[in-house]
């Protein structure tokens, strides 16, 4: 070759290998050869810092998978600001993760207000928000909000699984509801009343709610004695649900009693109330509880238990959060797994909405994620619990989708 | 004014000016929330640092403010410039009527008093009657504002300047109001309000007025607020908000106009250098921040710099 053609035929060559190179490789900001910024907003001060170690415990997953080598030889970079529960907080960090951090994606944001507040801005700026750690219905709209995605099971889930159990074991049940009058309520009570269907109306005798402001629920609680029903669905945050168990028991109302999820913390809601008081309740789970002797040999929990002594030792290892912390990291780290060389943002939604049976190992078993571009609720499913006096007890099928 | 007052504020002017086309659109934000946090502290700095009343509930006025706003953009399709006079006036209203009860308890009774309005203003946003209004705990999310008449800037940019220019007639009006009689008489109310009366100014009218007034610019400035974070909660303005904005109106300078901005400063940024220092405890390192502020410069920065400015000036003529 004269020396005149070998830059044409390096011209030539480059332009040939190019299409491979690009497809193999796509990158969107927050994302190259090295590294992968991902970013959250937590609450690790103000009223709901008690949520907080979810944030710190997913930063330590990452910085274990780091160690590990990263994913598909990326780390990634977990960049994680405080917002205090304050959702005007929650919009300067969203934007400062986005338009100055220049990270790929926001992953696990929590609250409802919080992420309402920067549910707009997200699907305008078409920068998924991804996985977020509330249980609001709202999030399941891809036709609308194609950027935004939930990740637990959301309320009315929820309500239609305590539906589905009572019309299979007392179809003739006189069913009263105590519910919080907000969303987060309301929620409850309409995947309730679909999941009971047509008989909704002659089964339901009495609807009661309570104001968050309120002092107790004491009267509620008689009002739904009287009405006679004979099974109770108790849609309450901790404190009231303390209050509510502890009246129904101690007014000798003796009804079937279903506990939402939001209010079945033992440590919270059943211990204030009385431990003798909650024998009986029923409500449900969808991971694996850190606290239940079962699991005490079981691989993966123990995996998480050294996960927790190596990377996050000052974590609480009696705190649930931190097994959901785990969790819903786990569920990323398979997302990312699957995006492999093409971290466009697009491609992370799509992705995200590509989960077929996926099953960290620190669900519960028979509990998988399947997500599609017209479902964006990962896990639709969970498993009814009973408590016992000492602890919950998993017991029936696995229900739901 | 004399020149040598002008000369500065005409450059801070022209900073305010170009800064929106030197910075990012993020900056930006966050300088926008600057000039509304500056308007919510020049209304508490009439009230508490000319007037001495200590409210513990500004906050309050500003949720007032900011949902005043939220409900006009959204249940009545109201354009969002038009919303400012109609939260400010109402702001003024209720800070006038709370400003009278008010007027009987002094110092820190009154200040428990603003405390117990800041705290339980939240819940009543909650209030199941008013949820038609106020969208309950889910809020109310509104719309950005687009720039008119199709200026070649982005929404961010335009926004920022409609609250420059508000920032700047309401700074305007304070200063036309305080260099006057009335200045004057909110002034010696706070020295010695005995003696006041004995002059003949009428207290109870100019303290529920400065009520009134001050609430009235922190409604302008949460609905500017709301405007620029296109959402409005109860969680949003707990009571932690109404201490921050003492807290801007203290570091700032009390009973000084110009040390509004620098609280505001104060109160958008040093969170964040703190969060950025230590993730384990930003509050801790913003209580050191504070106690270092308040030490090294007691009568707020606004003060400090006054001194600096006269050091430099007498310097100068003695350098002559």
């Amino acid at each position: 070759m004269t020396p005149k053609l070998v830059p044409i035929a390096a011209l030539l060559a480059a332009a040939l290998a190019s299409p491979a190179a690009f497809a193999q490789k796509k990158y969107d900001p927050g994302a190259n050869d090295k590294e992968i910024r991902v970013g959250n907003t937590n609450p690790y001060s103000g009223p709901a810092s008690a949520y907080g170690t979810i944030g710190k415990s997913i930063g330590a997953y990452f910085k274990m998978v780091n160690d590990q080598g990263g994913i598909n030889g990326r780390k990634v970079v977990w960049i994680s600001y405080d917002d205090g529960y304050s959702p005007p907080k929650t919009v300067e960090m969203a934007r400062k993760l986005v338009e100055q951090d220049q990270v790929l994606f926001l992953f696990q944001t929590l609250g409802t207000p919080s992420n309402t507040a920067i549910h707009k801005y997200m699907n305008a700026k078409k920068v998924p928000q991804a996985f977020v750690a509330t249980g609001a219905t709202k999030w399941n709209d891809p036709r609308n909000f194609p950027w935004t995605m939930g990740w637990q099971p959301n309320y009315q889930t929820e309500g239609r699984i305590y539906a589905e159990h009572i019309l299979k074991n007392n179809p003739k049940a006189k069913i009263g509801i105590l519910y919080q009058n907000d969303d987060y309520g309301k929620d409850y009570l309409n995947g309730f009343k679909d999941g009971l269907g047509a008989k909704a109306a002659s089964m339901i005798v009495k609807e009661v709610s309570y104001e968050v402001t309120d002092p107790t629920v004491d009267s509620q609680i008689v009002q739904l004695q009287a009405s006679g029903a004979d099974t109770f669905f108790n849609i309450t945050t901790p404190k009231f649900s303390a209050q509510a168990i502890r009246k129904a028991y101690d007014t000798g109302w003796k009804p079937t009693h279903y506990l939402n999820n939001v209010g079945a913390s033992v440590g919270a809601a059943l211990k204030p109330a009385g431990l003798e008081k909650s024998v009986g309740l029923i409500s449900t789970a969808y991971y694996k509880d850190p606290l239940d002797p079962q699991w005490k040999d079981d691989p993966s929990v123990k995996a998480w238990e050294a996960f927790m002594k190596k990377y996050y030792p000052e974590g609480n290892l009696a705190d649930q959060s931190n097994m959901y912390g785990y969790t819903v990291a786990q569920t990323l780290h398979q997302v990312l797994k699957q995006a492999g060389n093409n971290l466009t943002r697009a491609n992370i939604m799509k992705q995200a909405a590509s989960l077929k049976d996926y099953r960290p190992e620190t669900m519960l078993p028979g509990i998988r994620m399947n997500t599609s571009f017209n479902d964006y609720a990962p896990i639709e499913s969970e498993q009814l619990i009973r408590f016992d006096g000492q602890q919950w007890q998993r017991f029936g099928p696995i229900i739901g989708k | 004014m004399t020149r040598r007052q002008l000369i500065p504020i005409a450059g801070l002017l022209l900073a305010a000016c170009a800064l929106p086309l030197l910075v990012s659109d993020y900056r930006v934000f966050q300088f926008n929330l600057v000039l509304v946090y500056a308007i919510a502290l020049l209304g508490l700095n009439l009230l508490t640092g000319y007037n001495g009343q200590i409210s513990l509930g500004h906050g309050a006025f500003y949720a007032i403010g900011a949902y005043c706003a939220a409900i006009l953009m959204d249940k009545y399709g109201v354009p969002y410039w038009a919303t400012l006079p109609v939260a400010g006036a109402v702001c003024l209203l209720v800070g006038f009527l709370f400003g009278l009860p008010a007027l009987r308890l002094e110092g820190l009774y009154l200040a428990l008093a603003t405390f117990a309005l800041g705290v339980s203003l939240p819940s009543l946003l909650k209030y199941h009657h008013l949820e038609k209004w106020t969208g309950g705990v889910q809020g109310i999310v509104i719309t950005k504002p687009e720039p008119p008449f199709g200026l070649p800037i982005n929404a961010d940019q335009w926004l920022y300047y409609f609250t420059l220019a508000v920032a700047i007639v309401m700074f305007l009006l304070a200063w036309n109001l305080l260099r006057g009689r009335v200045g004057r008489a909110l002034v010696a109310i706070r020295d010695n309000h005995i003696a006041t009366e004995v002059m003949g100014v009428n207290n109870a009218m100019y303290k529920s007025l400065a009520f009134g007034v001050s609430a009235m610019y922190t409604g302008v400035a949460g609905a500017l607020g709301a405007i620029a974070i296109q959402y409005v909660a109860p969680d949003s303005f707990n009571i932690f908000l109404s201490i921050v904005f003492l807290v801007g109106i203290v570091v700032g300078g009390l009973a000084s106009i110009s040390g509004a901005i620098y609280g505001a400063l104060f109160i958008q940024f040093v969170p964040n250098i703190a969060d950025e220092i230590s993730k384990a405890a930003p509050w801790a390192i913003f209580g050191i921040f504070l106690i270092g502020f308040v030490y090294l410069m007691p009568m707020g920065v606004a003060g400090a710099v006054r001194m600096a400015v006269a050091r430099l000036q007498r310097k100068a003529q003695n350098g002559k």
